[in-house]
C-alpha cells in the first residue's frame, strides 16, 4: 500500500500502471530535473554567484575592511585606490564595505520575502482551488482585483504610507506578491484534483485535509518552486527600486538601490558612486535569472 | 463581439472601485496624516489650524463619507485639489503631465515592438548565429537589469564618456533618446525572445513547408505565412508590456528629469496628497485595463478562430 502514496516527484514521472514497472527510484522527476539543472552551465554560473553573494552577506562583518557607518570627511568622493578599492562616497565612507553590507539586505529581502509570499499565497490558492464554491469565488475575485493593481505602484504606496524599513518591505512585498503564487497553486489544485490517484485516495477513505496535504500540495510543488526562483530576483529588484526612490531601507544601513539613488545626483562628476552598486544589482539579478531559467527548464523540459 | 466589449467595460467599474477602496483604506489605515509637518522634526501645526485645515479639505468627516464624496466627485470628473500644490487641481496637474508620460511611453512601446519583432525574426532565421546570440543576450539583460540601473549605465556611457546625448531634460528630440531607450530595452528583449521562439515553431510547421514547396520566395514565406501566425503568442505580451512601461517610466522620468507623471507620483505618496494618490492609481489602473482589452481584441483580428 505504501507505494500507492505519491511522494513528491515520484508519481508524476510514473504512469498510473507504475506498480508493474516497480520502484523507479533512479528516474524520479526531481532527480532528473536536478541532473538537468547541474548540466546547465549558465544556471550553475548563476548558482555560484548566488552562493558567493550569500556568503558575502553572512560574513559581511569579517569581509568588510571598514565599518559601513565610518565617515572620513578628509576623503570625500574619492575614486578607487589601493586603500579604498571602490573609492569613497559623499560622506567619505568606504564604498566596498557598504556594498558588502548591502548584499546582506538584498539577500535577506530576496529570500525572506519569498518565504512570506509562499506562506500567504500557497494556503490561499490551495484553499480556493480545493474547496471550490463560494469561497473560491470570493478568493478569485480578490486575486483578480490584486492583479489589476499595477504591482510596483501598490508596493510604493504601501511603503510610503507605512514608512521605510526592512520590516515594512517584508509586509509590502508579502501583501502584494502572494497573488501570482496563489493563482498558480489554485490552477494546479484544479488540475490535480481530477486525477485518478486522488480519486483512489478518496476511495480508500482519505479525508479532505489528508488529500490536500499528502496528495495535492506535494504534486503542485513544481510551479511553486519555479515561481519562487523568479520571485527572489523580483523581490531584490523591488527593494532596490524602493530604496532608490527613498522609501525602502533607512540610512545609514546601506542597500544597493539606496546607494544608486544617492549617487545619482553626483553621476556627472563622481560616477563610481552609482556604477559599482548598479553592477552589483545587475549581477545579482542576472545570477538569479539564470538560475531561475535553469530550474524552470529542468522541471519542464518541453519548453526548451 | 459588441456585448463582449460592453461586458469587459462594465467589469472595469467594480475593478476600479475596488482599487480605489483598497488605496483609500491603505492611506487611512496607516499612521500619519497630510496635516503633519512636511519637514522632519518640525513643530506641528496648532490644533486650531489643524482643525480648520481638516474641515477645509473634508478630512474631519467620517471615512465612509469621505470615500463616497471622492467617488461621487470623480464620476463628474472632479478629482479635487492637490494637497501639495495647494492652488492647483489634480486634473489640471495631470493634464500637463500625463501627455508627456504617454508620449514617452508610446515612443518606448513603438521602439520595443518594432525592434523586438525585427530582432526576433532575424534571430529565428539565423538560429544559433550572431543575431540569435544578440537577441538572447539583450532579452536576458533586459529582463534582469532594473531600468534605473540601465539608466545609470547609459548615462555614463553615452552622456559622460561619449557625450552624444544630454543627461536629462525634455526640450529637444535629442533629450528623448536615452529615456526612450532605457524604457524600451527590457520589453524589446522580451518581445524578441518570444518572437524568436514562436517563429522557430512556425517556420517548421507544415503550412510553411507548403508555402515553400509551391515556390514562394523567402520574403513572402516569412512575412505573409510565418509571421502572421507567429504573432499570436507575442500579442499576449503586450498587456504586461504596457504595465512595465507604465510603472517603469516613474523611475526613468525621475532620473532623466522628464516632466511626466512620475515626478508627482512619488511626491504625492510621501506628501500624503490623498486626492493625487487616488487619481494617479486610478488613471494607471484604467489605462492598463483598457490596454488589456485592446490586446484581447487584437487576438480576434490575428486569429479568426477566436470569437467573442
Amino acid at each position: 500500500m505504501a507505494s500507492l502514496t505519491p511522494v513528491f516527484g515520484t508519481d508524476v514521472a510514473l504512469s498510473p500502471g507504475s506498480e508493474a514497472i516497480g520502484p523507479a527510484r533512479g528516474t524520479s522527476l526531481t532527480r532528473d530535473a536536478f541532473r538537468r539543472l547541474v548540466r546547465n552551465r549558465l544556471a550553475m554560473l548563476g548558482l555560484i554567484v548566488v552562493v558567493l553573494m550569500c556568503l558575502t552577506a553572512i560574513f559581511a562583518d569579517v569581509l568588510a575592511p571598514f565599518a559601513y557607518t565610518k565617515t572620513n570627511f578628509g576623503r570625500l568622493n574619492e575614486p578607487p585606490s589601493t586603500q579604498h578599492w571602490l573609492g569613497t562616497d559623499q560622506l567619505g565612507r568606504d564604498l566596498l564595505s557598504r556594498m558588502i553590507y548591502g548584499a546582506r539586505i538584498s539577500m535577506i529581502v530576496g529570500l525572506g520575502s519569498q518565504a512570506i509570499v509562499v506562506l500567504i499565497g500557497v494556503p490561499i490558492g490551495a484553499l480556493s482551488g480545493f474547496a471550490g464554491g463560494r469561497l473560491d469565488l470570493v478568493l478569485t475575485r480578490l486575486i483578480d482585483v490584486m492583479y489589476a493593481f499595477p504591482r510596483l505602484l501598490f508596493v510604493i504606496l504601501l511603503m510610503s504610507m507605512l514608512g521605510a524599513g526592512l520590516m515594512n518591505i517584508f509586509v509590502a512585498i508579502g501583501l502584494t506578491g502572494w497573488v501570482f503564487i496563489a493563482r498558480q497553486t489554485r490552477a494546479q489544485m484544479l488540475a490535480i484534483k481530477e486525477k485518478d490517484f486522488v480519486g483512489g485516495a478518496r476511495a480508500l477513505g482519505a479525508g479532505g485535509w489528508r488529500i490536500l496535504g499528502r496528495h495535492l500540495l506535494p504534486n503542485a510543488m513544481t510551479p511553486i518552486v519555479v515561481a519562487v526562483t523568479f520571485g527572489i530576483p523580483e523581490a531584490i529588484f523591488t527593494e532596490a527600486a524602493l530604496s532608490f526612490i527613498g522609501v525602502g531601507i533607512n540610512p545609514p544601513t546601506p542597500s544597493w538601490g539606496q546607494m544608486v539613488g544617492e549617487g545619482q545626483q553626483y553621476l556627472r562628476t563622481y560616477w563610481h558612486l552609482c556604477v559599482f552598486p548598479s553592477i552589483a544589482i545587475a549581477m545579482t539579478m542576472l545570477a538569479f535569472t539564470f538560475l531561475g531559467d535553469g530550474v524552470r527548464d529542468a522541471f519542464d523540459p518541453r519548453q526548451t | 463581439m459588441l456585448s463582449y466589449v460592453a461586458a469587459r467595460l462594465l467589469w472595469l467599474v467594480p475593478t476600479l472601485l475596488a482599487m480605489a477602496l483598497v488605496t483609500f483604506l491603505v492611506m487611512h489605515a496607516t499612521p500619519g496624516s497630510p496635516l503633519d509637518p512636511v519637514a522632519e522634526g518640525a513643530n506641528p501645526l496648532s490644533p486650531e489650524a489643524q482643525k480648520n485645515l481638516a474641515a477645509h479639505y473634508g478630512l474631519d468627516r467620517p471615512l465612509p463619507e469621505q470615500f463616497v464624496i471622492f467617488v461621487g466627485n470623480a464620476l463628474r470628473g472632479d478629482f479635487g485639489n492637490s494637497f501639495v500644490y495647494k492652488t492647483r487641481s489634480v486634473t489640471e496637474i495631470l493634464r500637463g503631465a500625463f501627455p508627456v508620460s504617454l508620449f514617452l511611453g508610446t515612443m518606448a512601446f513603438v521602439v520595443a515592438t518594432v525592434g523586438g519583432l525585427a530582432l526576433g525574426i532575424l534571430a529565428a532565421i539565423h538560429q544559433n548565429r550572431g543575431w540569435d546570440y544578440l537577441s538572447v543576450t539583450l532579452a536576458t539583460f533586459g529582463v534582469a537589469v532594473p531600468n534605473f540601473v540601465l539608466a545609470v549605465f547609459l548615462i555614463v556611457l553615452f552622456s559622460i564618456m561619449v557625450p552624444l546625448f544630454p543627461t536629462g531634460g525634455w526640450d529637444s528630440p535629442r533629450t528623448w533618446v536615452l529615456p526612450t531607450v532605457t524604457l524600451a530595452l527590457a520589453p524589446l528583449g522580451i518581445v524578441a525572445r518570444y518572437t524568436r521562439a514562436s517563429m522557430l515553431e512556425v517556420i517548421r510547421a507544415d503550412y510553411t513547408l507548403t508555402a515553400r514547396a509551391k515556390g514562394l520566395a523567402e520574403g513572402p514565406v516569412i512575412f505573409k505565412h510565418a509571421l502572421k501566425n507567429a504573432l499570436i503568442p507575442v500579442v499576449t505580451l503586450l498587456g504586461p508590456m504596457f504595465a512595465a512601461i507604465g510603472t517603469g517610466s516613474f523611475f526613468v522620468e525621475s532620473i532623466f528629469r522628464v516632466p511626466g507623471m512620475g515626478r508627482f507620483f512619488v511626491e504625492s505618496m510621501t506628501g500624503r496628497d490623498y486626492p493625487m494618490i487616488m487619481t494617479v492609481i486610478l488613471v494607471y489602473g484604467a489605462f492598463l485595463a483598457l490596454m488589456n482589452l485592446v490586446v484581447d481584441l487584437l487576438y480576434g483580428v490575428l486569429d479568426p478562430r477566436i470569437r467573442y
